[in-house]
C-alpha cells in the first residue's frame, strides 16, 4: 500500500493473539488432563531492522513464541503475519519459503552443529536446499566470504565443529543463518552460554551484521543487560503472557509493571558502591498448567490489591507502551506506573 | 582475624601430549572466619580446579603437584584418605551449580539431609530429623515439614537449591565452597538466594569461598575478590578496589564487556582473541596475548606482584611500571 520507507505500519513480523497449549497426556490411555498454557495470547511486532527483545524468566513460554513463529510447533490459534502474509495458513511447501527469510540462531552452538559434519558443509547446507549458489564451488566460495563477515578464518571452512572454541561455534552458527540471506533472525538464548568477554563479541557481532544487512532480530533472552544493549524495543512475558511492552530505555527507565520492576531490581549490581537490595518479588514461579485466577503474577506481587486476586487485567496503556497491571489502569484513579529504581 | 584457609603456591596438573599443564599455577589465597572470597573468572581459567583441589577431589588423570592447603591449621595434603573424608562435610561442605546432579532423585530430600547429618554425627534418626526440619526453616523453604518428604523432582530449581544450602550447613562446616551456586537460576531466584547466602553467612560465621563467572555475584555476596585467568590469580583484593579500581587488564575488560554497564547505543568494549589453550600459553603474562597495554616485557617475563592498596594486588607488568595511573 503505502511506499513510505521509513515508519511503514506494517512491521516484518506482527504476531497477533497467538496460543500455544501443550497437552499434558496421563493414564493408561494417555487422555488429555490438562494443558500447559505455554503462550497465551501473545501480541508482538518486530520491525523491518529493528531489534525486538523477548525477555522473561524459564517456562514463560519466550522459546515457545519463537518455535510457534517458525511452526516448529503447531499453535491453537492466532496469527503470525510476516511482510503481509500469515504463515498459519500456508501449507507446508508454501511455508518453506519463509523458513529461508526467517532463521534461527540458537543458545548451544554444540547441540545445533552436526559434529559429524565439517563446517563448509554445515553452513552450505540451507544455500543448497534454497538454490542459493550455482554450484558446490560457488557455494564454498560464499562459506568463505561467510566465514569473514562473522570474523573467522575462511582457510578453516573444512574444520568439524569441536576444533571451534564456544564463540568461534556461535559465530558459525550466526553464519549458518545468514547464508540463506534472511530478514528475519530468531536469536534464541543466543549468547547466554558463553563468558562475557565472548559474549560482547558476538553481541557486536550481531550489531554489525544488523547495520550492513539491515537485518531484524526477534532476540529471546533471559539477560536484561543484553536487552538494554542491543534491543529498540522489550517485551516481558510472565507465564504465556506479556505484561509489558514499550521502547527498551523507557522500560528500563520507568518499568509500569511489578514484575519489571522485580526483574530490574534482581539484577545484581557490578557497582561496588551499591549492592541490591533485599529481593521484592519472592518465592517461584507458578505452574503453567495451572495459572492463578486474576492476574498472573499477584501470587508474588509486593503489591497486589484485591482486584488482581479476581479480575485477569488487560494491557492498559502506559506513557511509551504498555502494561498488564491494575496500577496502570487510567479508570481505576490509582498512579499510573511508578519512578523506576 | 585467623585464617579458616591458607592455600600456598597450589599447582594442580594434568597430563597432556606436551608434558604435565598446570591448570592450577602457583595459587595463594586465604580466606578468614566469617568472610566472602569470590575467585572470578571465565570459563576454564582453573577456578573450579582450584576448588576441587582443596577438597582434594581433582579428578583423575589431574593431580595436585605442589602447594599447602592448610585448614584451621592442618596442611590437608597430608592428611590420609579417612581423615580426608571426614574434612570433607564435616569441616568444609559444597554447593555445586547444579542441585539436581548433587541430589538423589530417588530418596526423599529430607532424608537425605538426615542421612548427611548422621553420617557425621552420632545422633538419633528423630534428632537428625527435627534438625533437618530447622534447617529447612533456616534456608527459607516454604512449609518445610512437607517439603521433607517430597523428592528432588517435585521441587523446583531455587528450592533445589535451597535444599542443598541446608545439607551443606547440616554439618556446621568452618568452610563452605559455593560452584557458581546461582548460576542455572533465573535472576528473581537468584536474587533471593544471594540474600540468603549472606544472612546464613551472617548468622554462621563460615568462611566462603565463592566461585563464579559472574561479576555482579561478586559484588553482591563477597568480601575480597581473587581474579584468576588461564590458571593464575591475576588480581585480588577487596571488592571495592577490584570492582571499583581495577588495575589488571584483564579485570578492567571483563568489568566493561558487561552488557548492563555499556552505554546504550554505543558499541560493546571486547576482549579481543579467546583465552588461549595452555600449549600456546606464553613464557610471561599469560593475558599478553590479548592485553591492550602489553609492552616489552610482557611475552617473556612473568609479571611480580605489585602491591596496590594494602591488600590489593596485580600481576601485571604496566601496573608495576605505573602503580597509580592506567585508565
Amino acid at each position: 500500500m503505502s511506499a513510505a520507507p521509513q515508519a511503514s505500519a506494517e512491521p516484518l513480523l506482527r504476531v497477533e493473539a497467538l496460543r500455544t497449549w501443550f497437552p499434558i497426556h496421563a493414564g493408561l490411555l494417555q487422555r488429555v488432563v490438562g494443558w500447559v498454557r505455554a503462550v497465551d495470547g501473545v501480541d508482538l511486532a518486530v520491525p523491518a531492522g529493528g531489534t525486538l527483545a523477548l525477555v522473561g524468566e524459564s517456562g514463560c513460554g519466550k522459546t515457545t513464541v519463537g518455535h510457534s513463529i517458525l511452526r516448529l510447533v503447531e499453535p491453537q490459534e492466532g496469527a503470525v503475519v510476516f511482510d503481509g502474509v500469515d504463515l498459519m495458513s500456508l501449507s507446508p511447501a508454501a511455508m518453506r519459503a519463509y523458513r529461508q527469510q526467517i532463521q534461527v540462531v540458537f543458545q548451544d552452538p554444540m547441540a545445533s552443529l552436526d559434529p559429524r559434519m565439517r563446517v563448509r558443509d554445515i553452513v552450505a547446507e540451507g544455500m543448497q536446499s534454497f538454490g542459493i549458489g550455482t554450484g558446490t564451488a560457488d557455494r564454498t566460495r560464499r562459506v568463505g566470504e561467510l566465514f569473514e563477515r562473522v570474523q573467522l578464518d575462511p582457510d578453516q571452512i573444512w574444520r568439524y565443529p569441536h576444533e571451534f572454541s564456544g564463540g568461534q561455534r556461535q559465530r558459525i552458527g550466526i553464519a549458518r543463518a545468514l547464508a540463506v540471506e534472511p530478514r528475519l533472525v530468531i536469536c534464541d538464548e543466543a549468547v547466554s552460554a558463553l563468558d562475557v568477554s565472548i559474549q560482547a563479541q558476538i553481541l557486536n557481532l550481531l550489531r554489525d551484521l544488523q547495520r550492513e544487512l539491515g537485518l531484524a532480530y526477534l532476540f529471546i533472552t533471559h539477560d536484561l543487560g543484553v536487552v538494554r544493549y542491543l534491543a529498540d524495543e522489550v517485551a516481558v512475558m510472565y507465564l504465556g503472557q506479556i505484561v509489558e511492552r514499550g521502547e527498551t530505555e523507557a522500560v528500563f527507565q520507568r518499568p509500569a509493571h511489578p514484575y519489571t520492576r522485580g526483574l530490574l531490581a534482581a539484577v545484581p549490581s557490578v557497582d561496588p558502591e551499591r549492592r541490591s537490595p533485599p529481593p521484592q518479588v519472592l518465592g517461584d514461579v507458578p505452574s503453567p498448567a495451572d495459572p492463578p485466577p486474576g492476574c498472573r503474577f499477584h501470587t508474588r506481587c509486593p503489591e497486589v490489591f484485591a482486584r488482581c486476586r479476581a479480575e485477569a487485567p488487560p494491557l492498559f496503556r502506559v506513557s511509551e507502551g504498555a502494561a498488564r497491571c491494575f496500577l496502570a489502569d487510567p479508570e481505576a484513579g490509582s498512579p499510573q506506573g511508578r519512578a523506576g529504581p | 582475624m585467623s585464617a579458616v584457609l591458607e592455600v600456598e603456591g597450589l599447582v594442580t596438573g594434568f597430563p597432556s601430549a606436551d608434558g604435565r599443564v598446570p591448570v592450577v599455577d602457583d595459587v595463594s589465597l586465604g580466606i578468614d572466619a566469617g568472610e566472602v572470597l569470590a575467585l572470578v573468572g571465565e570459563s576454564g581459567c582453573g577456578k573450579s580446579m582450584t576448588a576441587l583441589s582443596v577438597m582434594r577431589l581433582v579428578p583423575k588423570p589431574g593431580r595436585i603437584e605442589a602447594g599447602r592447603i592448610v585448614l584451621a591449621g592442618r596442611d590437608l595434603r597430608e592428611l590420609d584418605v579417612l581423615e580426608m573424608r571426614r574434612v570433607r562435610g564435616h569441616e568444609v561442605s559444597m554447593i555445586f551449580q547444579e542441585p539436581m546432579t548433587s541430589l538423589n532423585p530417588v530418596v526423599r530430600v529430607g532424608d537425605q539431609v538426615v542421612e548427611a547429618i548422621r553420617l557425621h554425627e552420632d545422633v538419633s534418626q528423630a534428632a537428625a530429623r527435627a534438625r533437618t526440619l530447622e534447617l529447612f526453616g533456616q534456608v527459607r523453604i516454604p512449609d518445610p515439614e512437607a517439603r521433607l518428604d517430597a523428592y528432588p523432582h517435585q521441587l523446583s530449581g531455587g528450592l533445589k537449591q535451597r535444599v542443598m544450602i541446608a545439607m551443606a550447613l547440616s554439618t556446621r562446616p568452618r568452610l563452605l565452597i559455593a560452584d557458581e551456586p546461582t548460576t542455572a537460576l533465573d535472576v528473581t531466584i537468584q536474587a533471593q538466594i544471594l540474600e540468603l547466602l549472606r544472612e546464613l553467612q551472617r548468622q554462621s560465621g563460615s568462611a566462603i569461598l565463592l566461585i563464579t563467572h559472574d561479576l555482579g555475584v561478586v559484588n553482591e555476596l563477597s568480601d575480597r575478590v581473587a581474579v584468576m585467568y588461564a590458571g593464575k590469580i591475576v588480581e585480588q583484593g577487596s571488592r571495592r578496589d577490584v570492582l571499583g579500581a581495577p588495575r589488571h587488564p584483564y579485570t578492567r575488560g571483563l568489568l566493561r564487556s558487561i552488557p548492563a554497564r555499556a552505554e546504550p547505543g554505543a558499541p560493546l568494549a571486547e576482549i579481543p582473541g579467546v583465552v588461549p589453550p595452555p600449549s600456546e600459553w606464553p613464557a610471561g603474562c599469560r593475558f599478553a596475548t590479548r592485553c591492550p597495554v602489553r609492552f616489552e616485557p610482557c611475552r617473556d617475563q612473568l609479571p611480580d606482584a605489585t602491591a596496590l592498596n594494602p591488600g590489593h594486588t596485580a600481576w601485571c607488568h604496566d601496573a608495576a611500571r605505573d602503580p597509580e595511573g592506567g585508565s
